[in-house]
């Protein structure tokens, strides 16, 4: 017989301050009766400082600015964005987020949750996330979307600041629509991640990233195949293939439902952007 | 339940296809990245610790009972490129004509009438284990290793590697392969109690992106 765990008698606020930060930020978009997006609620919170971005008609815009450095091992942070019905919402970054050993080795966490209502366009284009040497990140990215919702989401990691190696990275993409689990992907870089720096999954790539869209329109006809980038790899014989340099690649393709995914790899964090507005330039983004 | 059915199921003669498929192989032989044993072992690490993975996890929720048509789902979910789409319902067809001649049971047949197309082949061997009267754990084990034969048969024929070597290499992996089917087979025991996001949803960016690649050479050896 398993006895049950005592429940956790230390609440956030008790928490010494070794245990790392803790900070929610909030966003939420609504239309008003004329049908422009409002922000009634734009919290910032701990490493998250919140910026209205003036817009000129359109979506209503949001930067995120770094206003510590974080995270670092040991903080749970969180950023919550809905978009409401009806409404259209674009949000940026200021920079990358660097994320960096703590003083205890415990992992971070940094977890984001975006909602899209019916009828409504979240736009969701952050800077790199970085991972440096001996930092230990846990991420995760939770997408609900509405029937009729549409998304733009980028991520892009980049595996060590310039010259060093990678901190330990895993970052789970979840995306559902309507109820249903439309995509859903891990990554697992870095110390303790077996397998991670193979040709298999990066072949000494060190930067990737992914851009996805996904609407009502991807119903109708399934977004084509395309390759980014170097679509070398064709047998070439009687051409030694041994050393190549490395050639940033990637493919757009349609999901299994309303959406389509880019999935680039890179040297560097410079040439996997190419490669994604290229494919957000073959999606009309 | 006969242990045997197991090797049966494993074994690179059973009739399911899997012999036409490099899992990738062929574009990284291609690229240089697969040009020894040493390298091959690289590779099929990678490929093991990922794509194998989350196969090994669907097969053993399979094996467990799960509603098969939510693990087919899933496995769309976790399987971002229409190319390896296609392969593993075309591999889930031709498992699923092998499995209903050895094992028959109205659970394949009903699967084969739902997805006339073929499901995901990780989740037909997972159910055909169950048919077999297999535990999860071995359906987590067959497809685990699979990941790798089939890559290393393929890299034989590819490269004129040594047999003997490409042997050694799955050899070597033996101990990963353990490991790969007991997360595999505790995440699939998992999913009736909490659902199928439970399971893991390891992924392979150049697995990705060069079998949609791979997909649009004219001439190849391989399938996939």
């Amino acid at each position: 017989m398993t006895l049950a765990l005592p429940p956790q008698t230390t609440p956030a606020t008790a928490a010494p301050p070794s245990a790392g930060l803790r900070a929610t930020a909030r966003v939420v978009a609504r239309t008003d009766a004329d049908g422009t997006t409002r922000l009634p609620v734009l919290d910032g919170d701990g490493p998250f400082a919140l910026r209205r971005v003036r817009a000129h008609g359109g979506p209503a815009r949001v930067c995120v600015v770094g206003a510590m450095s974080a995270p670092l091992g040991g903080d749970r942070l969180a950023i919550e964005v809905t978009a409401e019905a009806g409404s259209a919402l674009h949000v940026t970054a200021a920079a990358a987020t660097v994320a960096l050993p703590g003083r205890t080795g415990a992992p971070a966490h940094y977890d984001v949750r975006l909602t899209v209502g019916e009828g409504a366009r979240l736009d969701w284009l952050p800077e790199p996330l970085i991972s440096a040497a001996g930092s230990d990140l846990r991420m995760t990215t939770t997408v609900e979307l509405a029937a009729t919702a549409r998304l733009v989401l980028r991520e892009e990691q980049v595996l060590g600041r310039s010259g060093e190696p990678t901190g330990a990275l895993r970052s789970r993409l979840t995306v559902r629509r309507a109820g249903r689990t439309l995509l859903d992907q891990e990554t697992a870089y870095g110390p303790g991640a077996p397998g991670w720096d193979t040709s298999a999954v990066l072949g000494g790539h060190r930067a990737i990233g992914q851009l996805l869209v996904v609407g009502p329109e991807f119903a109708d006809g399934p977004a084509p195949v395309r390759l980014l980038g170097a679509t070398g790899d064709q047998p070439h014989r009687g051409r030694p293939s041994g050393d190549r340099p490395l050639d940033a690649r990637g493919v757009l393709a349609p999901l299994a439902g309303p959406g389509a995914l880019a999935t680039a790899v890179a040297p560097d964090a410079l040439r996997l952007r190419r490669l994604l507005d290229e494919a957000a330039r073959g999606l009309g983004g | 339940m006969s242990r045997a059915a197991l090797l049966l199921l494993a074994d690179g003669r059973f009739p399911a296809g899997g012999h036409a498929h490099s899992g990738g192989a062929e574009p990284a032989v291609a690229a240089g990245h697969i040009k020894d044993a040493a390298t091959l072992e690289r590779f099929c690490r990678g490929r093991l610790h990922t794509a194998g993975l989350v196969a090994a996890a669907l097969a053993a929720a399979a094996a467990a009972g799960c509603d098969p048509l939510l693990l087919d789902d899933a496995a769309d979910a976790r399987t971002p490129v229409p190319a390896l789409r296609q392969v593993a319902r075309r591999l889930g067809r031709q498992m699923m004509r092998a499995a209903r001649a050895t094992w028959p049971d109205p659970a394949l047949d009903a699967l084969a009438a739902a997805r006339p197309r073929g499901a995901h082949q990780p989740v037909v061997l997972g159910l055909a284990a169950r048919s077999a009267g297999l535990p999860p754990q071995d359906a987590a084990y067959a497809v685990a290793y699979e990941t790798i034969s089939g890559p290393a048969t393929a890299a034989v024929r590819l490269l004129s590697l040594d047999p003997f070597d490409a042997t050694a290499v799955l050899a070597h992996l033996a101990a990963d392969v353990d490991r790969v089917a007991e997360q595999g087979a505790a995440a699939g025991e998992r999913v009736a109690a909490d659902g199928v996001d439970v399971l893991p949803a390891a992924s392979a960016p150049l697995l990705d992106i060069t079998a949609e690649a791979h997909a649009a050479w004219p001439v190849r050896l391989f399938a996939s």
